[in-house]
């Protein structure tokens, strides 16, 4: 068996956080939505900025920016609403982004153990190597301490 | 392109209930009606209230007995990390043995929609509050009577206030004896 059949084809999402693009698998996207007002309550998970409120029902906004590229989000543009699995249940987060999303069709490397368990693997796109996002290892839940990893992570990587 | 499911309502269908909406500065908060027994003014409470003042639970400072039961008073800006606030009423709760400090009761209104805090909110908030509601144009906490005092934290505070009666006792004895 070659190399290229190992590969997979599949559609992604990509997104823009300042001046870097990821990706996300397209099957884990609802839908863009301009900001709307967001509200904020008292409580103790700083990875959420508060929640809105989308066709009555309450979406958790997840700022990955500086998780992800060590720098604030300085430009919101839309929300990406994405589902994020926990465990057996499925729940759609707000994700901040900069710029308008793309829809491609790529191949991906999957990632090694070595990695940060939010990378699920890379596509290559114009020229460009993209990292595909795990949003279960991104965004604040229950379990494992996966988002401190990830941030470690982006912390030992940056320049 | 193939996007993902609605997803199912995570919602919880519920019969009308009444809330109380009060707030802590310029937080607005929720608490099921029938889990409040009585809402009394701070100064009408003082006179029936211990004050703690050595208390290692920084949001209780007082104490009052209702009955048999030992009840604390829990103050809400403490307790949820709000800057601190002209707290005026008490929020004596049916069961439990918190009582809460709030600064004024906003209105009562009828709910019939609670949703689950989703899960994205995954610490100490998670005991703190029900569910969340939309009302008021914005979203609104529902309060759990049960998260306000933690185990550890009731723990203390027993101890605490059975020194205090101890102390209360041996001053009491002391004075008889040199009567």
């Amino acid at each position: 068996m070659s190399a290229v059949t190992e590969l997979e084809s599949q559609s992604y999402v990509l997104l823009r956080l300042g001046d870097r693009r990821f990706a996300l698998r397209a099957e884990c996207i609802g839908e863009l939505v301009t900001p709307s007002r967001i509200i904020r309550f008292p409580n103790q998970t700083p990875e959420v900025d508060g929640v809105i409120l989308r066709r009555g029902r309450i979406v958790p906004v997840c700022d990955v920016t500086e998780t992800l590229t060590g720098h604030k989000l300085t430009s919101l543009r839309f929300y990406l609403l994405s589902l994020r699995h926990y465990g057996a249940h499925t729940e759609t987060v707000a994700l901040p982004v900069t710029g308008e999303c793309e829809l491609i069709a790529a191949e991906i490397t999957p990632a090694s153990g070595d990695h940060p368990a939010h990378v699920e693997g890379w596509i290559s796109y114009d020229g460009e190597v993209i990292e595909v996002l795990n949003l279960d290892h991104l965004t604040p839940g229950p379990g494992p301490e996966a988002k401190e990893l990830a941030h470690a992570a982006a912390q030992e990587s940056r320049p | 392109m193939r996007f993902a499911p609605p997803l199912a309502s995570k919602s919880r269908p519920v019969r009308a209930e009444q809330m109380i909406l009060f707030r802590i500065g310029s937080q607005l908060f929720a608490i099921s009606a029938s889990a409040v027994q009585e809402v009394r003014s701070g100064d009408s409470l003082a006179g029936a209230a211990t004050e703690l003042r050595q208390s290692h639970v920084r949001k209780v400072r007082h104490v009052v007995r209702r009955g048999k039961r030992t009840v604390y008073v829990v103050n809400g800006a403490m307790h949820f990390g709000l800057p601190p606030s002209q707290a005026a009423l008490v929020l004596l709760l049916r069961r439990g043995r918190a009582a809460l400090l709030v600064d004024a009761i906003e209105k009562m209104t009828a709910i019939r929609r609670l949703q689950a805090v989703p899960r994205a909110f995954c610490h100490v908030e998670r005991t703190w509050y029900r569910g969340l509601i939309v009302a008021e144009d914005t979203v609104i906490p529902v309060l759990n009577p049960g998260g306000l005092l933690e185990a550890d934290e009731l723990s203390l505070l027993d101890n605490l206030v059975a020194d205090i009666a101890s102390e209360f006792a041996a001053a009491s004895d002391e004075a008889r004896v040199t009567a």
